[in-house]
C-alpha cells in the first residue's frame, strides 16, 4: 500500500467529516464565547450578604450621614442616610469615592519613625514609650508648654481628648486649622455675645445674596447646601452672586454680580447704605433687638455712600441701588460671606458687613435666616487636677499670639506659626501633634511651612495616608480611616440645629493602625501621675460610650441624633451681649481697625495679575486627598494629563500674546509653575484663576505631581483685625513657555 | 508557464502508459484509478480517529478533576435538620439567596469534632473551623458572571422545588468531584455531562436554551419587568 498525498488528502477529509460528527467544534465554540465574554482577568465583585452600616461622613466638615452598602465583609458602596436631616440620601463626590481611601493604595499600614530619613515600621509599644519618653523629659524640664497640637476640629471627643491631655500635661497650644468658621464665631461672639456656629437656613428663604460663597461648590456643608439651593429655588426664591468669576455658584444664580475681587465687604458696607438711607431695613428688629445703630450708620454713611462703593466694586451706582432694595425688599432675605468653600478664613471685616446686612433686615435667629448654634452639650468629664508642671504650663501664653494682646478675641491662628518658628532661634515648638490636618499642603507658602516643620525636633502625624504632613514628620501614628472607627462628629457646618452624628466602624481595621482616641489615651497613661489619671478610661470605645450616655443607643440606631427642641423661630432674641442685643457696633468691634478692603501680597508692577483660587466638588481641598474616582471625574478646562489650566479672560491674554491652550508659566512672588492656558470669558479680566486641591507631592500616583499646589504659590497675610490669614489671591504674572 | 507548456504537459501525462492500460483487474475499476482501497481507508482512518478524539478524548481533554477540600454527606445532614434544603441553603431577609454556607452555620454543630472516626469532619474542623477560614468550595452550578439569576423568582414566586434544577443533590452521600472546563473556567454541570448536550433530566444542563425553554413553556416572563420587551439584557446583566 502507497501512502502518497491522496491518501493524506482522504486522511484529513475524513478527520474533517468526522469531526463535523462530533461534538468537538460546537463545544468549542460555545466554551470560547464564554470564556470571551467572562475575561478571567476582570475583577468579579464576590457574592455574599448585603448589609449596611449607618455611619456619618468625616471627610469634610459637612457631617453627612452616610449608609455603607457591604457585601460580607467587604465595603461596596457609600450612600447618603435618606432621614438624615443634613444631606437627605445625598453623598457629594468625594463622600461616594470613600471606598478608595478605605482600600486605596496610600494608607499608612503601621506605625513608623523615621530614622536618618527613612521610614522605619516600628511596634505601637516602641513608638508610643519614645514619644512618651520625649514628652516627660520637656515636662520635667518645665518645658511643657513647648506641646502643640494641630486638629481639623475642636470639637468631638477625639480633639476634646487632645485638648484634655495639652492641658492636664501643661500647654495652651491646641490649634485648629483655619477657615471661615474662625471668622463666622468672631462675628458671632462679636455682635450676638455667644461662643456658637452659624446655621443657615437657606430652604426658608426666598432670596440668598452670596458674598463669593460656593453654596453648590462646597461652601460649609456641601450636600445640605446643594439640597438648600434647590428648595428654595424650587419654591421660587432668588440667589444672586457676587464674585469676580463665574464659578458653578454664579452660574446657577438669577444674577450675576462681578465685583473686583476683595472688594465684596465694601459692596454689603455700600448695600446698607442704601437700605438705611432709603429706611428699608427691619424696624422692629433694629428698634427692638438691637443696640450700637448710631455708629455703624456713621461709618456706614459717611465712608460707604453708592459712589465711593461704585469706585471700590466697579459697579454702577444704580446696580447698587437695586440689589440693596431687591434684597431688603425680600420678604426672608439671607446674605452669606466666606469665599468659595471657605478654607481660607478672610477678613472679619467683610464678614461684620455682611452679617450687619443680616441684622438690618431682621434675619438673625428667624426661619430663613441665620441662626447662632450652640454645641451639643454632652461632653462632661471630670475636672482634671493639675499640678505645678501644668499650671506653670497653662500660664504661658499660646505660641501663635491668639487670645492676647492685638488677637485678643481670636481663638487660634495656625497661620502665625510657621513665621513665628522660623523667626526664633530654637523653636518655641518643640513636640508637634498633627490629627485631622495636612498643613504642609494646606496653609500658603507651603515652603516656609515645610522650613518650620523641619525646626521643630519632633513631629507626630495621626494621618492614616502618606500625605505631605506625615512625609515630614518623624513619628506617623496611623488612625484607622473613618470606615474602621467609632467616632462623635457634632456638627454639621452651617446646618441651623445641634446635632450630632455617630461615626461607626463598618469593617475591621485592615492594617495595623490604632485609634487616635486610644494612642493619646495610652501615651497619656504612659506618661503617669496627674495626666495619666485624667484618663481613666480603659478604651477610646468605652469613653465615647460613656461620654455620649443617653445618646449612645440613639446613635447608633439612627446614626444621628438631632437636637429636635431647638428652633431657629424659637431662639429668644435676647442676645448674650452686655446689651441683651444684637450690637451693630461696641467697645470690641470699634477697636478694630477701620474697614479698608484686603489687598493681596504682591508688587503690582512686577506681577500685574490677580491670582485666585476657586473650589470644585470634583477635588478635595481639605487635608484629604482626591481619591482617584474624583480626578478622573476632572473636566479638561481643570486638569489636562498632568498640566492644570488657569482661567485667563481672552482679553488679558492677547496683552499677553497667549493663546487658548498655551503653555505658559505663572509666576508669583512665592515661586512659579507650568501651566496650559484656558480661555474663559468668566473670569475678570486682569483676574486669573487655578483650582484648589491639586499639585500634590505626597499620596500615591493617582493624584501626585497633577496640577499645582494654589498654596505653593501663594503666600499668607495676617488680618489686622484678627491675625488670621486675609489672603484671597496673590499678585502674579504669565509669560509664555 | 505558457499556456502552450500547459498543454504539453497534460499531455504528457495523458501518456502516461499506467493510465493507458485497460482495466483488467475489476478491483481496479473502483474510482481512483487503482489506489481507491487506500484512500477509503486512509478516509475511514480519519473518520473513526476524529469520532473518537471527538467523543471520547475531547472531553476527558476539556475538564480538569478536582475532588472538593472536604467530603459532606447530604443525606446525613438532611436527617438531623427541620426545614429540608433551606435549612442551610436558606433565603436572606432582603430576598437574596444565600448558596453555599458559610463557616459561621456550621460552627453551631461542629466548633469541635464530635463524630466518631470521621476523618472529613476533623479535616474540616482542624483545617477550616479552628483556623477560621472559609472553606473553598467548588460550587457545581456556578452560572457565568453574565448570567443574572434570581433564586427567589423561581424557588418563592415560581413555586419551584430544588430537584427541577439541582436534581438530587440532598441525597447524595458524597460529593463528586468537580469538573471544571479548560477553556472557559466554567463546571462541567453547565454544559451537562452528556458531551453532546443531550439531556433526560431537567437538571441534566442549565444552558441559556434550558432557561429559555422553560420560560416558553410555562409562558412566563420572557421580556423585562419594567418595559414588557425582550432582549439580551433582560438576563445578561
Amino acid at each position: 500500500m502507497k501512502i502518497d498525498r491522496r491518501s493524506f488528502l482522504s486522511f484529513a477529509i475524513g478527520g474533517a467529516a468526522g469531526t463535523a460528527l462530533t461534538p468537538l467544534p460546537w463545544k468549542l465554540t460555545d466554551d470560547l464565547a464564554i470564556w470571551s465574554q467572562n475575561w478571567p482577568w476582570t475583577p468579579v465583585p464576590a457574592k455574599g450578604e448585603t448589609t449596611y452600616v449607618k455611619s456619618t461622613c468625616t471627610l469634610c466638615p459637612g457631617g453627612c450621614g452616610i449608609s455603607v452598602r457591604r457585601v460580607d465583609d467587604r465595603v461596596v458602596k457609600i450612600e447618603g442616610i435618606e432621614s438624615h436631616p443634613v444631606n437627605q440620601g445625598g453623598v457629594c463626590t468625594l463622600g461616594a469615592a470613600g471606598t478608595q481611601l478605605l482600600y486605596g493604595p496610600n494608607r499608612v499600614q503601621t506605625p513608623k519613625k523615621k530614622v536618618n530619613g527613612k521610614w522605619r515600621n516600628i511596634s505601637w509599644d516602641a513608638a508610643l514609650a519614645e514619644i512618651a519618653a520625649k514628652l516627660a523629659d520637656l515636662r520635667s524640664n518645665g518645658q511643657s508648654h513647648s506641646l502643640a497640637c494641630i486638629c481639623d476640629s475642636d470639637r468631638g471627643t477625639v480633639p476634646e481628648l487632645l485638648n484634655r491631655l495639652l492641658t492636664v500635661y501643661g500647654s495652651t497650644n491646641f490649634i485648629r486649622t483655619p477657615s471661615i468658621q474662625d471668622n463666622y464665631e468672631l462675628t458671632l461672639y462679636l455682635t450676638q455675645g455667644v461662643r456658637a456656629m452659624p446655621g443657615f437656613d437657606i430652604q426658608d428663604s426666598d432670596f440668598v445674596l452670596g458674598f463669593g460663597s460656593g453654596l453648590i461648590e462646597g461652601w460649609e456643608s456641601p450636600v445640605f447646601m446643594l439640597r438648600g439651593k434647590s428648595a428654595l429655588k424650587e419654591k421660587g426664591g432668588r440667589m444672586d452672586q457676587i464674585e469676580p468669576r463665574l464659578s458653578k455658584t454664579a452660574a446657577k444664580s438669577d444674577k450675576w454680580i462681578a465685583v473686583k475681587p476683595g472688594a465684596e465687604g465694601a459692596l454689603a458696607l455700600g448695600l446698607a447704605n442704601v437700605i438705611i438711607n432709603e429706611g428699608l431695613f427691619n424696624q422692629d428688629f433694629v428698634d427692638n433687638y438691637s443696640a450700637g445703630l448710631a455708629e455703624y450708620k456713621k461709618i456706614v454713611l459717611d465712608g460707604f455712600s453708592p459712589g465711593v462703593v461704585s469706585k471700590m466694586t466697579g459697579l454702577e451706582v444704580p446696580v447698587i441701588a437695586t440689589i440693596a432694595r431687591d434684597f431688603a425688599k425680600a420678604r426672608k432675605p439671607l446674605a452669606i460671606c466666606g469665599r468659595g468653600a471657605g478654607t481660607s478664613p478672610g477678613s472679619l471685616q467683610d464678614f461684620l458687613a455682611v452679617h450687619a446686612l443680616n441684622a438690618l433686615v431682621g434675619s438673625i435667629n428667624r426661619a430663613g435666616g441665620i441662626v447662632a448654634v450652640p454645641e451639643p452639650d454632652y461632653i462632661n468629664w471630670p475636672d482634671v487636677e493639675m499640678d505645678a508642671a501644668a499650671s506653670r504650663g497653662m500660664q504661658q501664653p499660646r505660641i501663635d499670639g491668639a487670645g492676647s494682646g492685638k488677637y485678643k478675641s481670636t481663638r487660634y491662628l495656625l497661620n502665625r506659626l510657621p513665621e513665628v518658628v522660623n523667626s526664633a532661634q530654637e523653636s518655641p515648638v518643640q513636640v508637634l501633634f498633627v490629627a485631622g490636618a495636612n498643613p504642609l499642603y494646606s496653609m500658603a507658602d507651603t515652603e516656609a511651612v515645610a522650613k518650620a516643620f523641619e525646626k521643630i525636633p519632633l513631629v507626630v502625624s495621626f494621618s492614616s495616608y502618606m500625605d505631605e504632613t506625615s512625609t515630614n514628620a518623624d513619628f506617623i501614628l496611623p488612625n484607622h480611616v473613618f470606615l474602621e472607627r467609632y467616632e462623635d462628629v457634632p456638627f454639621a457646618r452651617g446646618f441651623p440645629k445641634p446635632l450630632i452624628g455617630l461615626v461607626q466602624p463598618v469593617v475591621e481595621p485592615l492594617f495595623n493602625t490604632r485609634h487616635t482616641g486610644d494612642v493619646i489615651i495610652q501615651l497619656a497613661q504612659k506618661l503617669g501621675g496627674t495626666v495619666g489619671e485624667a484618663f481613666a478610661w480603659d478604651s477610646y470605645d468605652t469613653c465615647l460610650e460613656e461620654t455620649l450616655a443617653d445618646k449612645w443607643d440613639t446613635l447608633l440606631e439612627d446614626g444621628y441624633w438631632v437636637d429636635s427642641g431647638f428652633s431657629e423661630t424659637a431662639q429668644p432674641r435676647n442676645f448674650e451681649t452686655d446689651s441683651s442685643k444684637f450690637e451693630f457696633s461696641n467697645s470690641d468691634i470699634n477697636a478694630l481697625p477701620v474697614y479698608h478692603s484686603v489687598r493681596v501680597p504682591g508688587d503690582d508692577s512686577f506681577y500685574p495679575l490677580l491670582l485666585v483660587p476657586y473650589d470644585t466638588m470634583r477635588l478635595a481641598s481639605s487635608y484629604i486627598g482626591s481619591p482617584p474616582f474624583l480626578v478622573k471625574s476632572l473636566e479638561d478646562t481643570i486638569l489636562k494629563g498632568n498640566e492644570v489650566l488657569v482661567e485667563v479672560n481672552p482679553a488679558t491674554a492677547k496683552k499677553l500674546g497667549l493663546a487658548d491652550q498655551n503653555d505658559a508659566t505663572l509666576t508669583t512672588p512665592r515661586g512659579s509653575a507650568k501651566v496650559k492656558i484656558y480661555f474663559f470669558d468668566g473670569i475678570m479680566p486682569g483676574v486669573i484663576a487655578i483650582p484648589r486641591g491639586l499639585g500634590h507631592t505626597a499620596y500615591d500616583k493617582f493624584l501626585a505631581g497633577k496640577g499645582v499646589n494654589y498654596n505653593a504659590l501663594s503666600e499668607p497675610l495676617e488680618d489686622a483685625a484678627t491675625g488670621l490669614d486675609a489672603a484671597w489671591g496673590v499678585r502674579a504674572k504669565l509669560t509664555k513657555a | 508557464m505558457s499556456t502552450e507548456d500547459k498543454v504539453n504537459e497534460i499531455s504528457t501525462e495523458a501518456q502516461d502508459p499506467e493510465s493507458l492500460t485497460p482495466p483488467t483487474n475489476p478491483q481496479q475499476t473502483a474510482p481512483g484509478k487503482g489506489a481507491g482501497g487506500p484512500i477509503t481507508l486512509f478516509f475511514i482512518l480519519g473518520l473513526v480517529a476524529s469520532l473518537v478524539l471527538g467523543w471520547v478524548i475531547f472531553p476527558q481533554l476539556l475538564y480538569s478533576k478536582k475532588e472538593q477540600p472536604v467530603q459532606f454527606n447530604h443525606v446525613k445532614h438532611n436527617k438531623l435538620v427541620d426545614d429540608g434544603c433551606e435549612s442551610c441553603h436558606f433565603f436572606r431577609e432582603d430576598g437574596t439567596y444565600s448558596g453555599v454556607p458559610k463557616l459561621a452555620q456550621c460552627i453551631d454543630c461542629h466548633e469541635e469534632v464530635w463524630g466518631v472516626e470521621n476523618e472529613e469532619e476533623a479535616k474540616f474542623v482542624n483545617q477550616y473551623v479552628l483556623k477560621e477560614r472559609e472553606v473553598p468550595w467548588l460550587v457545581y452550578s456556578r452560572q457565568p458572571d453574565c448570567v443574572f439569576f434570581s433564586h427567589v423568582a423561581h424557588v418563592k414566586m415560581g413555586q419551584m422545588d430544588c430537584v427541577t434544577c439541582h436534581g438530587d443533590v440532598g441525597e447524595s452521600e458524597s460529593l463528586k468531584p468537580y469538573e471544571a472546563n479548560r477553556i472557559s473556567g466554567y463546571s462541567r454541570d453547565i454544559w451537562g455531562k452528556n458531551i453532546a448536550g443531550i439531556k433526560f433530566n431537567s437538571w441534566d444542563r442549565m444552558k441559556m436554551d434550558d432557561c429559555s425553554g422553560c420560560h416558553v413553556r410555562e409562558n412566563v416572563n420572557q421580556g423585562s419587568v419594567q418595559t414588557q420587551r425582550g432582549g439580551c439584557f433582560v438576563c445578561h446583566k
